[in-house]
């Protein structure tokens, strides 16, 4: 990776990182945890999540929140397997990474308009 | 005299010589499990293409042990992010007040705080309404 690629990842993963810290635990406790478990009518939960997600506005926010995340997942990822004895194979650990990154948005993005 | 230098320490294991690098490590590994929760979110999206009781019969899958056990700790995992990101903040966002020095309370303190608006909006919007 050429140095001057570095602060374009590290954006992605700042901004990234904001966005995990911000929305990620309450969207586990709602649709890992309390959907499932019943806490709020299970029903009455996918009709309110197929509304709310047929929105533009929702799709937007759901495209922000899985990208940029994914970008950060993967820029620490990346970080943990050099630091861990695999600093030889940079490149295509970078290339592996931001590119499942990359599917990751792209997968998004048909889900999304699929809705 | 000075020690000479001796390299001790394995390249895939050092981190676990000392108390702050094993968390270090936690912290960083957190996106592993917030990254495999975003898939299975995406999965679970993915159902409203099909209508709203598809979507419906997914969550109720979620309901076995093994999955809410997962998305325990992928929410432990979540907080853990989100606690140790809010406690850095001060350190890369410097505000002057004049002369002062805005004190890294409030800094990581305001982050707080829109994390708690932020959460109760979502479960508005979610649940609420």
């Amino acid at each position: 990776m050429p140095k001057s690629g570095e602060a374009f990842w590290w954006s992605l993963f700042s901004a990234g990182g904001m966005v995990a810290a911000l929305l990620v635990p309450i969207h586990v406790l709602l649709s890992g945890i309390a959907a499932p478990l019943g806490w709020v009518s299970t029903e009455a939960f996918g009709n309110q999540m197929q509304a709310l997600v047929s929105h533009p506005l929702t799709k937007i926010y759901l495209f922000v929140l899985f990208s940029l995340t994914f970008f950060h997942c993967v820029h620490r990822i990346r970080h943990v397997l050099y630091d861990t004895g695999l600093r030889e194979y940079q490149t295509p650990i970078a290339v592996i990474c931001y590119g499942a990154a990359v599917i990751g948005t792209v997968a998004t993005i048909f889900v999304l308009l699929a809705i | 005299m000075r020690e000479p230098y001796r390299r001790s320490m394995s390249a895939t294991t050092w981190w676990l010589s000392k108390r702050i690098y094993v968390l270090f490590m936690l912290r960083e590994l957190t996106s592993v499990l917030i990254a495999a929760f975003l898939v299975v979110y995406l999965i679970q999206l993915a159902q409203l293409a099909q209508g709203a009781e598809a979507y419906t019969a997914f969550v109720e899958r979620l309901a076995s042990p093994g999955w809410i056990i997962f998305h325990l700790l992928v929410l432990i995992a979540a907080l853990y992010h989100s606690i140790t990101w809010f406690n850095l903040t001060p350190q890369v966002i410097i505000l002057r007040r004049g002369e002062e020095q805005v004190p890294s309370i409030f800094i990581a303190g305001s982050h707080y705080v829109a994390w708690l608006a932020v959460s109760v909006v979502i479960v508005w919007v979610v649940v609420g309404n």
